[in-house]
């Protein structure tokens, strides 16, 4: 890797224990800090109910695993169906989003037309409107519509925030692909959609996937619209359907909510795994203009 | 910097009198660029421009849910001026933003130092660093309410153990306690993000800057003071105005963890916003209290934008 050679340069003059005190041990606490709550969350999900409710024996471990609460959200509550809602909401959100800001992206960054830059501008500023401020006109016209409490709201919705971030992303990746391709393609005659089609996007590959896991999980995490703009039990999505129904009364089900949580963090979290750099990529993209 | 390709585009199209009129038409540029802008401009302009605007004319009306509401003016403001828990809220806002982003930042530029080193499996480290970012806030938020549960949460067993306390603490329970736990629960999910970000930014520093500064016998500290951060300032620029304005405008955290209690302690003027409008009803109250965070929106949004600025002059490249 190319990093290590260049912090190998002076690295042989620090000595180890002295690495020891200033690197591994702090490093070790942030792992510990950082990855407990994902730890705490399992080992709930699997205890008995007695092992929680008790302040007896190791907190941290569980003698008797059991996967009463699974079978509990599975069976009996709405969650499989709100698993299903968040994966469709998600997928044609970000789907419809990376078409739309494909073609936005390519029209400000490379068909430079008059306004470009203003409308790149107006991308960016769109991008810092956070969707707190929006919830309530939006509740509003969401009703108006007749579309209040349906998976299209959201899926009409989630564009707001989606594709300012892909537009603005995929703008800095086209800036990387040199002119002189689509020069050449020009001089043999080709249309500026074929241009688009044949040369730009397949060379954008990596830019359109960084994208994409990051416009999911931005979905996925969505809160604020979904439970504002969904009432019933059947269209609500992961994050809302745990928080407003596995929640009754005063009495918690923790193994339950633990269970329900690990569960929604899955698909995220193993989508990730598979596209690190990508999402690595996207993130440190975006605000590097 | 000027792109090279305007002219040479005008300069290879096809012959102007081979091609039909409509084929023309897209070739042009411009109308091309407006086509290929239609589908976002569409959905933004009804989604995000209008009800932007909406939201803004809501704020001087008495909208209830389900009825559309008169004009009155500036009373919502007047109102919100005298009242008590909205003065609260933007004082919490900006108690929760104000900490919460110092800690983030210090604690997200230590663990990037730390994650610049040259340390064994460092991609994992990296990729695992960035899990409370991936995951949902309100899901993670669920595990630390649990964590800071009055009954049986695992912070106070472990106090307990350690000897520093005799009864369970009820974190979110007290308004001060509460606070802190909240801005600790965010700053957890924060951190990562900054380490991440500023990780690149350091990863660009040529290590013959390093080099340099050593030969001239700087410290440790002075290189970290007189070459890292210069050099990573415009970085941090950008992404610690991300974190203000997404802490400024947090929401998911505090629902899940207090719903604004215990006795207002913990409301934000987003959750304030939410629960006057949607469960309370008042739509215009709670638009004019989302209405009152675009001006420290606003402020932030300049501060970034000269922040892109003053990067482009240090670079030496004019646009």
């Amino acid at each position: 890797m190319k990093d290590t050679e260049q912090t190998a340069g002076m690295a042989y003059l620090v000595s180890l224990p002295r690495k020891v005190v200033t690197v591994y041990v702090p490093l070790a606490v942030f792992l510990i800090v950082l990855l407990f709550p994902f730890y705490w969350m399992a080992v709930t999900s699997v205890k008995p109910n007695a092992e929680l409710l008790s302040t007896e024996g190791n907190p941290f471990w569980v003698s008797h695993p059991t996967f009463e609460h699974f079978s509990k959200l599975l069976f009996h509550t709405a969650y499989p169906s709100w698993m299903w809602n968040t994966i469709l909401i998600s997928v044609v959100s970000t789907f419809g989003s990376l078409a739309a800001s494909v073609f936005a992206a390519y029209a400000i960054e490379r068909l430079r037309f008059q306004g470009s830059r203003q409308a790149g501008m107006a991308i960016f500023l769109a991008y810092l409107i956070p969707p707190s401020i929006l919830f309530i006109p939006l509740a509003t016209m969401v009703f108006k519509f007749g579309i209040f409490d349906s998976k299209l709201a959201l899926m009409l919705t989630y564009p707001t925030f989606l594709i300012p971030f892909c537009t603005w992303l995929l703008m800095g990746y086209f800036r990387t692909i040199p002119f002189e391709l689509e020069e050449c393609a020009l001089i043999d005659g080709a249309t500026r959609w074929q241009i688009l089609i044949k040369i730009v996007l397949p060379l954008a590959v990596p830019g359109l996937i960084s994208a994409g896991i990051f416009a999911f999980t931005l979905s996925w995490n969505e809160f604020i619209y979904a439970l504002t703009f969904i009432s019933s039990s059947e269209n609500k999505t992961v994050p809302v359907g745990v928080i407003t129904e596995l929640v009754e009364g005063d009495v918690y089900h923790w193994g339950a909510l633990m269970a329900g949580a690990l569960l929604g963090s899955l698909p995220v979290a193993v989508m990730y795994s598979f596209f690190v750099e990508y999402y690595v990529a996207g993130m440190t993209g975006a605000v590097k203009e | 910097m000027t792109p090279p390709h305007t002219q040479v585009m005008t300069g290879t199209a096809p012959p102007v009198s081979a091609l039909s009129p409509l084929a023309r038409l897209f070739e042009s540029r411009h109308f091309l660029g407006l086509l290929f802008m239609l589908p976002a401009g569409v959905l933004l302009l009804l989604f995000l421009t209008y009800p932007l605007g909406l939201g803004v004319f809501l704020g001087f009306t008495d909208a209830k849910v389900g009825r559309p509401g008169e004009w009155i003016g500036t009373e919502n403001y007047e109102f919100l001026v005298t009242d008590s828990v909205f003065r609260l809220s933007v004082w919490n806002t900006f108690l929760y933003t104000g900490i919460a982003s110092v800690a983030k930042f210090g604690l997200g530029l230590w663990l990037a130092l730390l994650l610049n080193e040259h340390i064994p499996f460092k991609a994992y480290i990296r990729a695992i660093v960035l899990l409370p970012f991936i995951v949902p806030t309100v899901l993670s938020a669920i595990a630390f309410w649990w964590i800071y549960d009055a009954q049986f949460g695992i912070v106070s067993w472990m106090f307990q153990r350690l000897g520093l306390i005799h009864n369970y603490i009820d974190f979110l329970g007290q308004p001060n306690l509460a606070r802190m736990s909240v801005i600790i629960a965010n700053v957890w999910r924060g951190v990562p993000f900054i380490a991440i970000s500023l990780l690149a930014g350091l990863q660009t520093i040529s290590p013959s800057l390093y080099e340099a500064a050593a030969i001239d016998g700087a410290t440790s500290f002075q290189k970290f003071w007189n070459v890292t951060l210069p050099m990573l300032s415009p970085i941090i620029a950008v992404v610690m105005t991300f974190s203000v304005l997404f802490t400024f405008t947090d929401f998911q955290l505090i629902w899940v963890l207090t719903r604004g209690g215990p006795i207002n302690a913990t409301h934000l003027m987003a959750t304030l916003s939410f629960q006057r409008a949607i469960p309370g009803g008042a739509l215009g109250e709670g638009a004019a209290i989302a209405t009152a965070m675009i001006p420290f929106l606003l402020a932030a949004i300049l501060f970034s934008y000269f922040g892109l600025q003053r990067r482009r002059w240090q670079q030496g490249t004019k646009d």
